[in-house]
């Protein structure tokens, strides 16, 4: 990121909501800059969505504030945010044309039939639609249903664009395809969208930033990077793609390095860390499956291990591994696919190891 | 194992499976009706339309007719403005919640036609507890006469029908996406906008369905003009059983059954040809969302119209309030549903303590406690006999609409046949045909084959009215039982019968019980087929009630609206509890 100035659209501080004694949000602090794309990636009952119909105003806090382009709305109705939602289910007006559907935000902000109608038009080409404009929504596949409800929200420029979960109902193949296309008209438009998603690579594939949530609280928010490569939490590196995690404790830390005992084996390993450890605190080394080579080189450190299975899942072979050097639970690595792994039999032993920058050392929650 | 399976004609199995229903209604349903229908121009072997001449000579049946169209109107309009905001709420509401205020609407609904207009009238009278509220606020110094008047007939209508029409509206608005009001105003609709241009039009289709069956119902009405109002408020279905009961005339009867059933099949097709009538199961049709012209834009503007109206006055309510509005449920749609279920509930309810009272003069409040309303109940032959003949009658007919209608209602879930929306129709149809027609014909044709007096005939006759119900709770049923738990078992060695025997029956058992409950009820509460053919003497429950209350309002009969009134009750929290547990 650079020094450029941005201003905030969307500014979050101390909001907070219960169900009875339930907490559906712990009071949450949140910012988002103009143009940006923010993720609320988190497992079901995470407070994600509860977040997300705050700010869209279809909830009410209770407590803290809410801001967006810097006017108080914590309990203002939704239709005074300026935003735009678009829904799970795309919640499209069935007895409205495609037009009228698009149109209607427009009408409701007194623009004139003329303008509305040019602007409508507008819309359904930003999503490659022009053609449906007089057509109803369940005469519309899935995917052309989501893009119009895109451009419903697009058509009278909120400043903000909430999406919650909207690509659920697609499958994989048009999942993909519409992540593209919304990234596109993302960076077509300019638009500030807060989106909503379980699935963690929608949210890479996606997000300038990603909001991982857990338990009603934020758990780590920073840039798809930053929660891959440098998790503050075990469950942060749980979430976002497989990974090994190995229990242990630091003896030793400085600089960003650790040295961290095993728990249970007493093998020492060196780690990477990104946060301030002192000796013997309880930590997770993760360590990522494809970075954890076969066979052995000088700057890594060497274990051996029995196959336990090996299975090819498509472009990448995983391997699992009993390597009770370093834990009682299998080690899962994984290598692209050719025709020379196949000789890893089960039942054989073989040399593995990692570099140590690979290794990050997660200080456990307490 | 055999070479080859045995060779079954693909046609066999449906045919069978709607056999007996068709047989049935053919039988006890259309002959007996288009009988009637044909005595209306036949005369001693010929045609004649002397019937009609008659009909149409003299101005009492056209006006009777007017007026009957005029208080079905307004019936049908009061009880949608009424029905509306309870099928809102109640739409809006979570499972457990929801069901707790449907109870209300449900105990109504199936409390009987008689026990309310009863309720009414002690409500109404002279010393009722209308007419004592408003001596006590000091609004009139002497108690009115309130019954036998157009009022006292219309808020017993309202009363009866509004039911049905929150009811019917339910089904629809269950079934629209609550996002969609939502979704309009994160596009920058007010909660009045948001509810006028989006909302209201989604519901329409039940609005409409609503007020097409409280129409057509109130069209054959006679129970509450006929307790309820005076010789201005008599209804078409009153000269019907006029003609029937006391001149004997058949044939008059029959002419005037038709200009009853050419105004309700009018208004069906007029209801077809603006909406179509898909919409009375709930769905979206196509002409109401394809209605292009001008009637669209005139529509647009009004719906345009209401909704800043009702924005202005959302406006003026206090700022929290306005919060709760904008969920879609606000304290003054609540405090509004609640006293409409009052007005729904209250008059059967207060049954209870006057049936208790000491003194025989059903005024308000009750004198003293005394059982001996349940006493003479108890020891009056005529009350007991009806009372065993009901259950009997109940009984057999439940089980024989059952067997009719199950095998239908698997066909129409599952079955892959042609003319599916007919056959519905078809087993619709004594929900259509007005039921004055059928009790008419059937009594006619009970009488040539000496059914008439008969248990016998009153079984075959209530198997007519209560098949629909079962067909339409056993879809209900059906449509949330899970196949593939068939094909699960089928797959797993079990042979169809022990399929059925073994997965299908003890998970749809509940369901069966339930729908066979409402049909009892159905029969139970019967009185329009009984008038006609239970005979003189042994009559059932509701004959015995109209019989008593027509000659005179005694106490006794309250003793009996309470028993009624509980044994529904029952009846209803039974059969709920058990449609309610299968379709979890």
């Amino acid at each position: 990121m650079g020094a450029q100035v941005t201003s905030i659209k969307l500014s979050i501080s101390g909001l907070t909501k219960r169900y009875g004694s339930f907490v559906a949000l712990h009071p949450t602090d949140l910012e988002v800059a103009e143009g940006e794309f923010l993720t609320l990636l988190g497992p079901s009952g995470s407070g994600k969505t509860t977040l997300l119909s705050m700010i869209a105003g279809l909830s009410v806090p209770d407590g803290g504030r809410l801001l967006i382009n810097d006017r108080d709305v914590t309990y203002g109705a939704p239709y005074e945010r300026d935003i735009g939602m678009v829904f799970q289910n795309y919640a499209l007006f069935p007895h409205m044309t495609i037009a009228e559907n698009i149109a209607f935000p427009l009408k409701m902000r007194k623009v004139d039939r003329a303008t509305a109608t040019s602007r409508a038009q507008e819309a359904l080409e930003l999503v490659h639609l022009p053609h449906v404009a007089g057509r109803f929504p369940k005469e519309l596949s899935g995917g052309q249903q989501q893009r119009i409800a895109l451009a419903r929200c697009l058509v009278y420029k909120p400043s903000i664009v909430l999406m919650d979960e909207p690509l659920g109902a697609l499958d994989k193949k048009l999942r993909e395809q519409m992540q593209l296309e919304i990234k596109r008209i993302h960076r077509e438009s300019g638009t500030t969208i807060v989106y909503v998603t379980h699935d963690q690579e929608e949210a890479m594939t996606m997000s300038d930033r990603i909001c991982l949530m857990n338990g009603g609280r934020i758990e780590q928010l920073g840039s798809p990077g930053d929660l891959y490569f440098r998790p503050r939490t075990p469950f942060v590196a749980d979430f976002l793609g497989e990974s090994n995690l190995l229990q242990g404790a630091v003896t030793q830390a400085e600089s960003g390095q650790a040295e961290v005992v095993l728990a249970g084996t007493g093998t020492a390993i060196r780690a990477s860390t990104y946060q301030p450890l002192s000796a013997g605190a309880a930590v997770r080394v993760m360590v990522r499956p494809q970075n954890i080579v076969v066979g052995s080189a000088s700057d890594q450190q060497s274990f051996t291990g029995r196959v336990l299975d090996t299975m090819i899942t498509g472009g990448l072979t995983k391997l699992y591994l009993s390597a009770a050097q370093i834990s009682n639970e299998p080690i899962v690595l994984s290598f692209p696919t050719s025709v020379n792994s196949q000789d890893l039999s089960v039942g054989s032993t073989v040399a593995f190891g990692w570099a140590s920058s690979d290794a990050v050392a997660v200080p456990e929650q307490s | 194992m055999s070479a080859a399976p045995a060779y079954r004609p693909v046609w066999l199995k449906p045919a069978m499976m709607v056999a007996p229903l068709i047989l049935t209604f053919l039988v006890l349903l259309i002959y007996p009706v288009g009988q009637l229908l044909l005595l209306s121009v036949f005369s001693e072997g010929s045609f004649t339309l002397g019937k009609y001449k008659q009909l149409f000579s003299s101005s009492v049946y056209i006006d009777t007719m007017l007026i009957t169209l005029k208080i079905s109107l307004i019936t049908a309009l009061l009880s949608i403005i009424g029905g509306y905001p309870v099928a809102y709420l109640v739409s809006s509401l979570h499972k457990d919640r929801k069901s707790r205020w449907i109870f209300w609407v449900l105990l109504s609904f199936w409390t009987s036609f008689l026990v309310r207009a009863f309720a009414w009238i002690v409500m109404l009278g002279r010393n009722g507890v209308i007419n004592q509220l408003l001596l006590a606020l000091g609004l009139q110094d002497t108690p009115s006469n309130m019954l036998y008047s157009f009022g006292a007939v219309l808020v017993g209508m309202v009363h009866a029908l509004m039911p049905l029409a929150v009811l019917t509206m339910l089904s629809v608005m269950e079934n629209i996406d609550r996002n969609l009001p939502r979704a309009a105003l994160t596009l920058g609709a007010r909660p009045g906008t948001a509810f006028w241009r989006v909302y209201f039009p989604l519901s329409m289709p039940g609005v409409a369905a609503g007020a097409i069956m409280v129409f057509v119902t109130a069209v054959g009405f006679f129970i509450v003009p006929q307790l309820l109002g005076g010789r201005k408020e008599t209804m078409i279905t009153q000269l019907i059983i006029e003609q029937v009961l006391q001149v004997m005339n058949w044939g008059f009867a029959g002419s005037i059954s038709v200009l009853l059933l050419v105004v309700v099949l009018v208004v069906f097709v007029v209801y077809d040809k603006v909406l179509g009538l898909s919409t009375m199961t709930g769905e979206q049709s196509e002409k109401t969302i394809r209605s292009q012209g001008p009637a669209r834009h005139i529509a647009d503007g009004l719906l345009g119209f209401l909704g800043s109206v009702s924005d202005r006055l959302f406006a003026l309510m206090p700022r929290a309030r306005r919060r709760e509005q904008q969920q879609g449920d606000s304290v003054p749609l609540r405090l509004a549903v609640v006293v409409i279920l009052f007005f729904l509930s209250i008059p059967a309810l207060l049954m209870i303590p006057i049936s208790f009272a000491g003194k025989s003069e059903l005024g308000w409040p009750p004198q003293g406690f005394s059982l001996q309303y349940y006493q003479e109940m108890l020891a009056s032959p005529l009350w007991l006999s009806a009372t065993i003949r009901s259950f009997v009658v109940g009984l057999f007919a439940a089980l024989a609409s059952m067997v009719i209608g199950t095998p239908v209602a698997f066909l129409l879930v599952r079955g892959r046949v042609r003319g599916k929306a007919l056959l519905l129709g078809f087993v619709l149809s004594p929900l259509i045909i007005p039921r004055i027609i059928i009790a008419v014909g059937m009594f006619y044709f009970f009488s040539s084959v000496g059914l008439v007096g008969t248990s016998l005939g009153l079984i075959l006759g209530h198997t007519v009215i209560a098949t629909p119900y079962v067909v339409m709770t056993m879809m209900a049923v059906l449509r949330n039982y899970d196949v593939r738990l068939d094909q699960a078992a089928q797959s797993l060695g079990a042979r169809p019968w022990q399929t059925l025997r073994h997965v299908t029956f003890p998970i749809i058992a509940a369901g069966l019980t339930s729908s066979f409950l409402f049909a009892f009820a159905t029969s139970f509460d019967e009185l329009t087929i009984a008038l006609f053919s239970a005979g003189g003497l042994s009559s059932t429950l509701p004959k015995q009630f109209w019989d008593e209350v027509t000659l005179q309002v005694s106490p006794v009969i309250a003793a009996v609206s309470t028993c009624l009134f509980v044994f529904i009750g029952i009846l209803i929290t039974c059969a709920d509890w058990l449609r309610r547990r299968t379709s979890v």
